[in-house]
């Protein structure tokens, strides 16, 4: 089997800030880290490699330069060749244009069963780009996949987490899964996949190479405007009412009418 | 110093490795007794710790002597015993085997403690003689294909449970032999061989969880096979591996320095007395200033250490003596002075500082005492 994963370098959020003035978030000294989601995609597709020998698991992220150092982590996980879509012209994209490229890497690359994804990114939490994808390469997607039941000859049997429970779901081959975090829990890199990691050669394609119009890519083929952007300020503290039911009613109500809301 | 990317990526799996899977709750049973559990050190082998320097083509990860100090170092932040297991494979374990293995004993020997799938023990000291080999009374006299070995070694680390060791044993008893560092030879026992024992396990004042005790060694018949390196050339074999060996001992101190450190600067925030916040002390502030500068100053010398010995210069045996002295030094003087920012409450078992003061007493004591390693680098400087 082929498996590809796309994967995103995202800032670390347990540790980003909000510049209060503008709005913006402050990415300076901030550590980037695989999205975790994808991390999980990436796990899914290792576990498949360990069951079915003779498996290879690429891996595809569009980003700056940077990011390779997220593709030589996935590297050390254990993934097999690692793919990384960058140049300027990509810049500023929204998941519509960040779609498009990957779109085209992933065609590059060529014939595959299956295109892992993370549910969404840390950093924008759009959910977006997984489905897209699999929208301009046509064909079907299942997202929220929290199970791989059986993999068939042509088909994948998933299942799709619900609020409530979960939905089984056989799928034809190839197709996008966007992964979950219950579905698996990541493997840690080994000393020796770091060493090979260095060894390997990470594949840069730029608009050229991937063959797309610069018009389709990027900042100017994104619809999207970040209208503003902002902390919501933190709720303040509940207060618990005390006394019979009737009392807390009455307390319930006066408090309520104070505030206007009744 | 400025690390490669590739090392940074080391740092990352050590550390994500300690805080995920050393939680509270094991460390805090092991300190209290329990048995060191078994799937941590199998996930240790997974992860590669046991061979980070060992050769790809002997079960090893084919790393360096960098990324092994990152990992210990990272290790040892959140759990000293822990780093202990960790490097026991890679420094006295593995060590005389790859300096003085045949190929045959390192595919015997070396290949399985790579992997974690054996214990080797280091068997140097004996009751009367630890640095100074020239005390050894520890036998071997040839028999056929055959040495017989009788002796008693004494603190030997993972010995309860470990499937072999390497015993230093004399082999010439001849004159100009006698009290001297010559004649002696090393040996791989297997623990299983008739006449092996061992001494009950010591009750140790830290490092709680990886047993030390005795081994006693009554006429343990050890094939000429398993003779490492030739005879009478124990002595350099067994100083090479400490030389490199303290390397080890100066990254778990320099983690768990860090470990303390990190401990005291996050109760100094959140304590308060007098209405104000510990950390706002000048007192207790430039307490800190002293342990970070000595840490940052421990850890520099730490990795230089490595990084010679990863340039096989031949300073690297002084670098890793003088890493050694300072590094376990500054741990002890890092890890008391964080105890005293946490007052009466670094001297309960509830807070991490404790247990890291334990720890940490043994760093400047095995593998060579501070003061043997002064000894060592004066010789380098003023010559023997």
């Amino acid at each position: 089997m082929k498996l590809l994963v796309l994967v995103k370098q995202v800032p670390d959020t347990n540790e980003v800030t909000i510049d209060p003035a503008t709005g913006t978030l402050i990415r300076e000294g901030v550590p980037s880290i695989l999205n975790p989601d994808d991390a999980n995609a990436l796990e899914e597709a290792l576990a498949l490699k360990d069951q079915y020998p003779g498996t290879t698991v690429c891996v595809i992220s569009m980003g700056p330069p940077q990011a390779m150092y997220m593709l030589r982590e996935c590297l050390a996980m254990g993934a097999d060749e690692a793919y990384l879509l960058s140049s300027r012209v990509f810049g500023g994209a929204d998941t519509c244009a960040t779609s498009t490229t990957l779109a085209a890497g992933v065609e590059k690359i060529g014939k595959y069963d299956i295109i892992f994804a993370g549910r969404q990114a840390i950093d924008g939490d759009t959910a977006q780009v997984g489905p897209q994808t699999a929208q301009r390469l046509g064909i079907p997607s299942v997202t929220y996949v929290q199970k791989i039941r059986e993999i068939k000859e042509k088909t994948v049997v998933v299942e799709r987490a619900l609020e409530d429970g979960y939905e089984v779901i056989e799928i034809q081959k190839p197709c996008v899964l966007t992964a979950i975090k219950e579905l698996n829990k990541p493997r840690y890199m080994t000393v020796r996949q770091i060493e090979e990691a260095y060894q390997k050669e990470i594949t840069v394609w730029d608009e050229i190479a991937l063959n797309v119009n610069p018009k389709d890519v990027g900042l100017v083929a994104s619809p999207t405007q970040v209208f503003k952007s902002f902390t919501p300020p933190p709720k303040g503290a509940g207060e618990m009412l005390h006394g019979t039911v009737s009392e807390m009613a009455a307390t319930l109500v006066a408090k309520l009418t104070e505030k206007h809301v009744l | 110093m400025i690390f490669s990317e590739k090392h940074e990526l080391m740092r990352k799996l050590a550390r994500e490795f300690a805080e995920n899977e050393l939680t509270n709750e094991i460390l805090d049973a092991v300190d209290e007794g329990a048995e060191y559990p078994k799937e941590i050190l199998d996930k240790m082998g997974k992860a590669g710790f046991f061979g980070i320097k060992t050769p790809v083509e002997c079960g090893g990860q084919g790393s360096d002597c960098v990324s092994y100090v990152i990992a210990i170092e990272e290790i040892a932040r959140v759990s000293g015993v822990s780093a202990i297991w960790m490097s026991a494979p890679n420094s006295l374990g593995g060590g005389p085997l790859m300096l003085s293995g045949t190929k045959a004993q390192l595919q015997k020997y070396l290949t399985p403690v790579a992997k974690g799938e054996k214990i080797m023990a280091f068997a140097l000291t004996e009751p009367g003689a630890g640095t100074d080999a020239g005390g050894t009374v520890t036998t071997a006299v040839k028999d056929g294909d055959y040495y017989v070995i009788n002796g008693r070694k004494t603190f030997i680390t993972t010995a309860p449970v470990a499937d072999w060791a390497i015993v230093y044993a004399k082999t010439d008893f001849s004159e100009k032999a006698r009290g001297r560092s010559r004649g002696i030879s090393a040996f791989i026992v297997d623990m299983k061989l008739p006449g092996v024992s061992c001494g009950k396990a010591e009750h140790k004042m830290g490092i709680i969880g990886c047993p030390t005790s005795d081994i006693i060694l009554e006429d343990v018949r050890v094939h000429k096979d398993d003779l490492l390196g030739e005879e009478g050339r124990g002595f350099q074999n067994a100083m090479k591996t400490l030389d490199i060996g303290r390397i080890g001992v100066a990254a778990t101190s320099i983690g768990v320095a860090q470990g303390a450190l990190d401990e005291a600067v996050k109760y100094a925030k959140e304590r308060k007395q007098f209405g104000r916040r510990l950390a706002d002390f000048q007192a207790i502030s430039f307490m800190i200033a002293e342990m970070a500068t000595k840490l940052q100053a421990a850890k520099e010398l730490t990795y230089r250490a490595a990084q010679l010995k990863d340039m096989n210069s031949p300073e690297a045996g002084t670098a890793a003596s003088m890493a050694k002295y300072f590094s376990a030094e500054a741990c002890n003087e890092i890890a008391g002075k964080a105890v005293q920012i946490h007052g009466g409450y670094g001297y309960i078992r509830e807070y991490k500082v404790e247990r890291m003061y334990r720890d940490c007493r043994v760093f400047t004591i095995f593998e060579g005492t501070s003061q043997v390693q002064q000894m060592l680098i004066a010789g380098n400087i003023i010559g023997r």
